[in-house]
């Protein structure tokens, strides 16, 4: 048995050239063939990586899709995003958990099924949805998950819960997914292909020099999509004059800001699009190595990525003389997270493509100068890449004179919550939100959180704010609120994300982000005071201030935007003044351990 | 050759040698800036962010963060010091830190800079951790209680010992400092002549059998708060 483990892990290993930097997808395989990582599964991939076992540890207890201990043949991970909450996900947790008989977080006794949470699976739009091993279900109800239930304890394989594949390529023999696009607009950009002629950009940005298309993405004025909106160009141009012995372009898809999709659409329809940007980018920058930092979740669509590569490999796109160009060797891999929404942070998606755990790195030195493997490395969004591709293809004139004057181009927006037409909005930047609103068929929202949980909730005296880098900048993600909904459950769902999600590397985001949940829960409990705001004001000040990365950075947004443009929301729940005592103090409360104790009751109460 | 870096902290001057950092410009200069996770001679970590500056009014960590011509720095500040006590209050109520009887009292870094600040509660509720102890090896310990996830074990081990001992395993509230064996601490090759035994800021790595060796008014913080060793440098 241990031999026949030794025997599969040393595979898996020789698989990846036993290269530890390659953990990850050791780690995956492994996992896939045993479904979890035992203590001796850890010796042996450390034996064959030749790393510390500790190393292999730290990695699997990292990442919410890797487990130590068993855990079931098939294990459903329910969406339990804010969006699921509001479209009935309860019903459905709550049928899941009746037909296995385990609560969310146990594995059936017979080992065959395990129930968890798990944050936004990128399928907002068709929530609420659920990951049933790789296969993604959606648009769930509780009659349907009695069904699945039902066929997966008959036998039936995940990939045959799935029964009318959804449109474009979802139905493609290498996805076979009912996941759909929801594409509700296409702009000319991304999704309008009428005029895109594929292979144009790239073959005009080969006859330049690489300076050259640094310029023309510069003059286009391409900001990054991924949520920081830094110049493109510029970014290029570090990494391309920073010292080092091979450079490398990365593409992140880890799309994991809850409420984001835009990034799924685009992987399943445009990856050419893509794959093109990002050899344009290596030529650029002077990279011979791709890599695409692909979701876990979104796995299921990984063999057709996969297939798309290879095809661009057989027509010359990839590979030695890419592109007909002599002395351009460029390639691209894939990589495969597994739930950290840390690991779209770049540094901390840096490490985890090294195959550590995904903690963020010291910066600087920044990833331009040194990045993966501690050489030059480009990381953008899958958004910005696309652009890269139509600058090159239409000309940076072409592209600069889409937008609002001063945000060039585009804007992909994965739009979910209360309204009538969710989806993917492809839009010149200076949109309004109440444009926006309307074509979502949402005009009766009460507030919408732009930029996801890291972004800001706005309300109605807001609504005539634009969407551009200079007004509300947004990674895409617009979560819509209607009437009657309450929006401190909204806040208390998206700390409880962050909490979940801080890579806990330093203190304020670790331990600031559990006290700002504790104090909101507090409040939303009715035994909030007064003083509980000023308390929230500084731990959020402080927690913004002082951590380490973007995470906690951006993480007490929810409770800043809600403190600022919703204070009366929090107000109404507060308890009342008493005559100088302390509203929240329950003296009966405070007693009640000692009096357990003591096995009588005090006097005073 | 290398041209000196000319920068200001809270308004002095003061000068650095290129690639150097903000702290290591300031300790040498005698002003003193507050640091848990850093340890001379030792690479900086960044994660207790006990030292974080504003960078010309940009929050900073001051270990990490090289220093920039003409940089203007603050330091000492009612803001960055509130930051601060936050940051210290935040490990206490995190982990369990009974200190009365704790054997590294009087010598703990956390406890001295909770005096330094003037901390006598935190205005944080306590958290009350369910942790364990690893009294597997026969001269060393690790009480993970008082485990301030600091790094400095970590970093030695690998970077001063040439050994891997020590790794942080799990994520946010669930990371806690493991070791590279199944069996324990027991089962490492460390060793307690390694600089890894010793570098613990708190009472989480300790040697056995040499606790409350010093009577009260003869350890490490007794006589003059932490930080003074490099404030002194500036009066001489
Ligand atoms: C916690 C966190 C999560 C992030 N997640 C993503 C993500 O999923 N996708 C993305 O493109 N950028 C994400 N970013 C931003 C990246 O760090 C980085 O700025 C971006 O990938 C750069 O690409 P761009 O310049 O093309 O936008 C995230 C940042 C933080 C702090
Ligand atoms: S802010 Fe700190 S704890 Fe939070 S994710 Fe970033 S490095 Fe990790
Ligand atoms: S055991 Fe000590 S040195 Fe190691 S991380 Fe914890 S507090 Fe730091
Ligand atoms: S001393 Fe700088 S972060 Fe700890």
């Amino acid at each position: 048995m241990s031999d026949n483990l030794e025997k599969i892990v040393s595979e898996i290993c020789t698989r990846y050239g036993n290269d530890a930097s390659r953990m990850m997808d050791v780690v995956r395989d492994a996992h896939a063939r045993f479904g979890f990582v035992s203590s001796a599964c850890a010796d042996a991939i450390a034996a064959a990586l030749k790393t510390p076992r500790v190393e292999v540890e730290s990695l699997v207890s990292f990442y919410a899709f890797f487990a130590a201990h068993p855990r079931a043949k098939v294990v459903i991970r329910l969406c339990n995003d804010i969006v699921d909450v509001m479209h009935d996900g309860h019903k459905v947790w709550e049928t899941f958990e009746q037909e296995l008989g385990i609560k969310t977080g146990e594995t059936t006794k017979d080992g065959a099924f395990s129930l968890e949470y798990t944050p936004c699976i990128g399928m907002c739009d068709q929530a609420p949805a659920a990951l049933i091993n790789d296969v993604v279900v959606t648009r769930l109800t509780a009659d349907r998950a009695r069904e699945i239930v039902r066929e997966l304890k008959s036998g039936s394989d995940p990939a045959g819960l799935v029964k009318e594949f959804g449109d474009g390529n979802n139905a493609h023999e290498l996805v076979r997914a009912m996941v759909v696009n929801n594409i509700r607009e296409r702009g000319a950009v991304v999704f309008d292909a009428e005029d895109m002629q594929p292979g144009t950009g790239l073959k005009n940005a080969l006859a330049m020099s690489p300076a050259e298309v640094i310029r023309a993405v510069k003059t286009a004025r391409l900001r990054g999509r991924g949520g920081a909106g830094f110049p493109a160009g510029m970014k290029w141009e570090f990494t391309r004059e920073s010292a080092g012995s091979f450079r490398t372009v990365i593409c992140n898809a880890d799309e994991g800001e809850p409420g984001t999709f835009k990034d799924r659409v685009i992987l399943t329809e445009r990856p050419d699009l893509l794959f093109e940007g990002m050899t344009i980018a290596g030529y650029a920058i002077g990279a011979e190595q791709g890599i695409l930092y692909l979701r876990g979740e979104y796995a299921y669509l990984q063999p057709f990525l996969e297939n798309v590569l290879n095809e661009r490999r057989a027509s010359g796109l990839l590979g030695q003389n890419s592109a007909g160009k002599a002395g351009f060797n460029f390639d691209i891999r894939i990589q495969m997270g597994a739930g950290a929404y840390v690991c779209g942070e770049e540094t901390a998606l840096i490490s985890s493509c090294e195959g550590l755990r995904g903690d963020p790195k010291t910066r600087p030195p920044f990833p331009a100068q040194r990045g993966y493997r501690g050489q030059p490395t480009a990381v953008n969004n899958v958004e910005t890449l696309c652009c890269v591709t139509r600058i090159l293809e239409k000309g940076p004139g072409w592209f600069s004179q889409i937008g609002n004057g001063k945000s060039a181009g585009t804007k992909l927006l994965s739009i979910s919550g209360d309204c009538k037409k969710p989806g993917v909005y492809e839009i010149p930047f200076g949109i309004t939100l109440q444009q926006l609103l309307v074509k979502a068929g949402g005009a009766d929202a009460i507030a919408v959180q732009v930029g996801g949980p890291s972004g800001s909730m706005v309300g109605p005296k807001d609504f005539g704010r634009q969407i551009c880098f200079e007004d509300l900048a947004t990674g895409g993600s617009i979560m819509i609120f209607g009437p009657g909904r309450n929006l401190l459950q909204v806040v208390q769902k998206f700390m409880e994300f962050f909490v979940e999600e801080s890579c806990g590397y330093c203190t304020p985001c670790r331990v600031g982000n559990r006290l700002i949940k504790e104090r909101l829960d507090r409040i939303i409990a009715g035994k909030g005071e007064k003083t509980d705001l000023a308390y929230l004001e500084q731990l959020v000040e402080m927690v913004k201030a002082a951590s380490r990365c973007g995470l906690g950075q951006t993480s007490p947004n929810p409770v800043l935007s809600t403190l600022k443009n919703f204070r009366q929301c929090y107000e109404a729940l507060l308890l009342k003044e008493t005559g100088g005592m302390q509203p929240a103090f329950d003296l009966k409360e405070a007693v009640k351990d000692a009096e357990n104790i003591a096995a009588r009751a005090s006097v005073h109460c | 050759m290398s041209e000196k870096i000319s920068f200001t902290i809270d308004g002095v001057a003061l000068e650095a040698s290129p690639g150097q950092t903000i702290l290591e410009a300031a300790d040498a200069a005698g002003i003193y800036i507050p640091r848990l996770c850093k340890m001379k001679g030792l690479m900086p970590f960044g994660s207790c962010r006990l030292c974080t500056v504003l960078v010309n009014g940009r929050p900073q960590s001051a270990c990490t963060q090289p220093a920039g011509q003409n940089m203007t720095v603050e330091n000492n500040t009612e803001k960055l010091n509130d930051y601060r006590r936050s940051v210290i209050e935040m490990l206490f109520v995190e982990g369990n830190h009974y200190c009365p009887f704790c054997e590294k009292s009087g010598n703990c870094e956390l406890q001295a800079m909770a005096y330094r600040f003037g901390i006598t509660a935190p205005r944080y509720p306590y958290m009350f951790p369910d942790r364990d102890v690893d009294a597997t090896h026969p001269d060393v310990m690790i009480d993970r209680n008082r485990c301030i996830l600091c790094g400095r074990c970590v970093l030695t081990s690998k970077a001063v010992d040439g050994k891997n001992v020590f790794q942080f395993t799990g994520r946010g509230a669930h990371k806690k400092i493991s070791v590279n064996s199944a069996a324990g601490l027991g089962g490492t090759n460390l060793k307690v002549i390694d600089k890894a035994a010793e570098v613990c800021p708190v009472g989480s790595i300790i040697k056995k059998r040499v606790g409350y060796a010093v009577p009260v008014g003869q350890r490490k913080f007794d006589a003059r708060p932490i930080g003074s060793e490099i404030e002194e440098e500036k009066v001489k």
